[in-house]
């Protein structure tokens, strides 16, 4: 079906894979790589894969209905409710469950549109120069400016809340950042004489973008990725908290953290189970974003 | 301190690197012996592990190196078995190193008294204006203009010839022992070179200090050398006095370097022009570079652009393939008027003039196999696809003589002149009328820049392309050029037949040009520093 001779199918899969076109021939490599990486990083990749199983399997896994009343309010931890209940006799371990799946899902779709919008404008901005380069890097100062949170949260109450608008949102402002990252690394390659010689074959200047630049950058783009990821998540929690993210009865940690908080004056930890689930993520995913850099670096252990 | 005898024995040095994780041996038992006061001279290709010889002399190995074997014996001592501490307190005082790029060596923040004085000031000597009034002198011994206040420029103030020199005062702050030069004058123009090789030989001469001379270039370091060992591949070829080994080399291999100059061709006369540039002239900036130059390029020919950095050669280049818009002037291609910029020239006309990058490190993007780097340009100008264009990459790489197999590689995983024969390659995949070769051979060891311009010139002859061949190096311009245009300053100063040029300059300045190439004769920069001082 797909005849791997077929140059615009090898040139989809280089476009997307972090390493090279042969995908399939490296793969025994990574694995390799995967043994040979430190406990940390095998420890990150774990927590990662366990959040992405939690995520996927929620409604399966958990004991009771998202938005389901089962209980008492507050009940105690016991071997009915795993976690005790929450403000409204709802599951905590449900609600931490489908929680993951939430706040997760919205986190790795606003980081990605993230990266999508700054990412090309950063290495459009850098290819081009001039007063495109001009036009959007004063707009990015001008919308950098403005504090992030309190910028979403005025964006929100405009444009009302809703989990599109919500991710949006989010990518709106996160791709600021990722705009002055990708457009400071693309510069670095587009003073290299290879980008010249494509200039003076006549190659557009998407070409240009998508195959000479873009290769060449992306090692430290996934890495920030890793990094804007666990951002995009704390911010989404504190939006919550704050009441404008994700919306009752939909599960989340950040508002989950807001609704039981009283607990915490009973000497009750359970309020802080759902950002102990936000810490340990944050790690892991960090965990993991040090051993790509150490090895997409090229730094060896030891040196 | 007259003390004769042995400064530094190096027995059977022996040094491994590490590549892909394997330690392969890259020194492979070298043994020399340098007297006080004395300059051997470490001559080879890269690869040979003379700048890794080099650093041995003070007891370092770079990251990835380590020594397995043999001693470097310092007054005796053997630095290798010498504890950090020791080592620290030896170089910079006793024992100093001149690295090949001076720009990369100081801190742009700070002035070079500053700089000079700190050297001293870790090594303990705290009198402030007495470190001054040594740089002070040593600025003067080493031919710096105006000594006195030279020290107060921010190193981006003065020249690379200046500022190479300013380094090798540091290196003479703590009255040293033994200086290690590692192809100091490599980056540098030859007329820039002159300077900096009566530095050193001054320094050297004036004082009991030794000196380990590296670098790829037979004829300077005939200059400044009492005796020459040449090396190859981790391995001493030969070693001899200097005179002994110019007249009767003993090996094989140093006769090849000996004659690795290109060899020469006759003058042709052309008919008609390629490229006409009438009255051009260009700026970055408000900075003019061009300024209102003529040159006509003979069709089927080879030309060489000559003149030394800054004179705006380079930026020739970039104006003509359309890198650059000019300010004015026209470029006629062929009969048509070229588009000022890439944007407005057609992409037939874009395929019709190439441009081979000086260095094929930037030239090549990393992240791309040979074969699609080769590729592409079959695509984009003649649809070629797939299994064709595989079959014409496989062809293209035979005629630049390199391997089909190497269509596989990453540009990393080639050498220097590997990496130049792919660059060749992309500009012969297009099929152009017009090459332009941006110092082409000036980044590579001499005998695989015979190569490379063997290559070209077979390419000539077959195809009757035209060359525009920038260079500073007068002896390529000797062996291929049929005209010869000199600039300076961004303007053309002399542009005829090679001969005429070459053998007849009518500029004082091609004259100094011509006179500033290093001879293979020990006393060649004798006799020109003599006639120099003279003239003034």
């Amino acid at each position: 079906m797909l005849l791997p001779k077929e140059p615009s199918m090898t040139v989809l899969a280089r476009g997307s894979a972090v390493s090279s076109a042969t995908g399939g021939r490296l793969s025994p490599k990574w694995l390799k790589a995967l043994a040979a990486a430190p406990l940390s990083a095998k420890l990150g990749l774990f927590i990662v894969i366990f959040y992405v199983g939690l995520a996927l399997l929620a409604p399966w896994i958990s004991p009771y209905g998202e938005a389901e009343i089962v209980g008492p309010q507050f009940s105690a931890w016991s071997s009915e409710f795993l976690l005790g209940t929450d403000n409204l006799g709802r599951d905590m371990l449900t609600r931490l469950i489908f929680g993951a799946r939430n706040t997760v899902g919205i986190a790795f779709a606003a980081t990605l549109l993230a990266f999508a919008v700054g990412g090309t404008l950063g290495i459009f901005s850098a290819v081009a120069g001039g007063w495109p380069d001009h036009l959007l890097s004063r707009t990015v100062d001008v919308l950098m400016a403005i504090p992030q949170l309190i910028f979403s949260m005025f964006l929100l109450t405009i444009f009302g809340m809703s989990i599109p608008v919500l991710i949006v949102v989010i990518a709106l402002v996160d791709s600021t950042r990722v705009f002055r990252l990708a457009r400071a690394l693309a510069m670095n390659v587009t003073v290299m004489d290879y980008i010249d010689v494509a200039r003076l074959r006549g190659e557009s200047w998407l070409w240009i973008m998508r195959r000479e630049i873009l290769p060449n950058i992306l090692s430290p783009l996934v890495a920030e990725f890793g990094l804007r990821f666990c951002f995009v998540f704390l911010m989404i929690s504190a939006l919550s908290f704050l009441g404008l993210g994700i919306q009752p009865p939909t599960a989340d940690w950040g508002s989950m953290v807001r609704d039981n908080a009283t607990l915490i004056t009973y000497g009750d930890i359970s309020p802080l189970l759902p950002a102990a689930a936000i810490a340990v993520l944050t790690i892991g995913i960090n965990y993991v974003v040090d051993w790509f850099l150490d090895k997409s670096s090229g730094l060896r252990e030891g040196q | 301190m007259t003390k004769a005898g042995i400064l530094l024995n190096v027995n059977g040095l022996r040094i491994e690197g590490e590549s892909g994780g394997r330690w392969q041996e890259i020194v492979k038992g070298v043994s020399l012996r340098l007297d006080r006061g004395e300059v051997l001279g470490l001559i080879g290709e890269s690869g040979a592990g003379k700048s890794t010889i080099g650093l041995a002399a003070l007891g370092y190995a770079r990251p990835g190196c380590r020594f397995s074997g043999g001693q470097v014996l310092f007054e005796g001592r053997d630095l290798l078995r010498m504890s950090e501490s020791e080592l620290r307190r030896l170089r910079g005082m006793r024992i100093a190193y001149v690295a090949q790029s001076a720009a990369a060596f100081f801190n742009p923040a700070h002035r070079l008294i500053d700089q000079f004085i700190e050297v001293l000031a870790v090594h303990g000597f705290s009198d402030r204006a007495a470190a001054a009034a040594k740089a002070c002198n040593l600025y003067a011994c080493l031919g710096l203009p105006d000594p006195a206040r030279f020290g107060q420029r921010y190193p981006h103030q003065v020249s690379g010839g200046q500022l190479q020199r300013a380094m090798i005062a540091m290196a003479m702050a703590g009255d040293p022992d033994l200086i290690v030069f590692d192809e100091p004058t490599t980056a540098l123009d030859v007329t820039t070179q002159v300077g900096v090789l009566a530095a050193v030989r001054s320094a050297v001469r004036g004082s009991e200090t030794a000196a380990l001379y590296i670098t790829h270039d037979l004829a300077v370091v005939a200059q400044v050398a009492d005796r020459i060992m040449v090396l190859r591949q981790g391995e001493m070829v030969e070693e001899a006095e200097t005179q002994t080994l110019l007249r009767t080399p003993g090996q094989d291999y140093t006769r090849r370097l000996l004659t690795a100059d290109p060899t020469i061709r006759r003058e042709r006369a052309a008919d008609g022009h390629l490229l006409e540039i009438d009255n051009l002239s260009a700026s970055y900036g408000a900075r003019r570079v061009l300024d209102g130059i003529s040159i006509r390029v003979p069709k089927g020919r080879t030309m060489a652009i000559v003149g030394e950095s800054g004179s705006g050669k380079s930026t020739l280049a970039r104006v003509i393939t359309g890198l650059l818009a000019p300010d004015t002037g026209t470029l006629r291609f062929d009969g048509a008027v070229l588009g000022r910029g890439t944007g407005q020239r057609a992409s037939e006309t874009l395929r019709r003039i190439q441009l081979i990058h000086q260095m094929p490190d930037t030239a090549l993007n990393p992240r791309q196999k040979v074969s699609e780097i080769l590729g592409r340009p079959l695509t984009l100008y003649n649809g070629v696809k797939g299994e064709a264009a595989a079959e014409q990459v496989a062809r293209l790489l035979e005629q630049v003589e390199l391997s089909p197999a190497l269509g596989d590689r990453f540009p990393g995983e080639l050498s220097g002149g590997q990496k130049q024969r792919v660059c060749i390659a992309r500009a012969i995949a297009a099929d152009p009328d017009l090459i332009i070769c941006d110092e082409v051979t000036s980044g590579l060891d001499p005998l695989v820049a015979e190569g490379i311009l063997d290559l070209l010139s077979d390419m000539q002859k077959q195809s009757g392309k035209t060359y525009l061949f920038i260079t500073h190096d007068l002896k390529i311009v000797a062996a291929i050029a049929d005209t010869v245009v000199v600039m300076k300053n961004g303007e053309v100063i002399e542009q005829d037949g090679r001969d005429a040029v070459l053998k007849s300059p009518r500029n004082d300045y091609t004259k100094r040009l011509i006179a500033s190439v290093p001879q293979m004769d020990h006393g060649w920069l004798d006799t020109l520093t003599a006639r120099s001082s003279a003239d003034k």
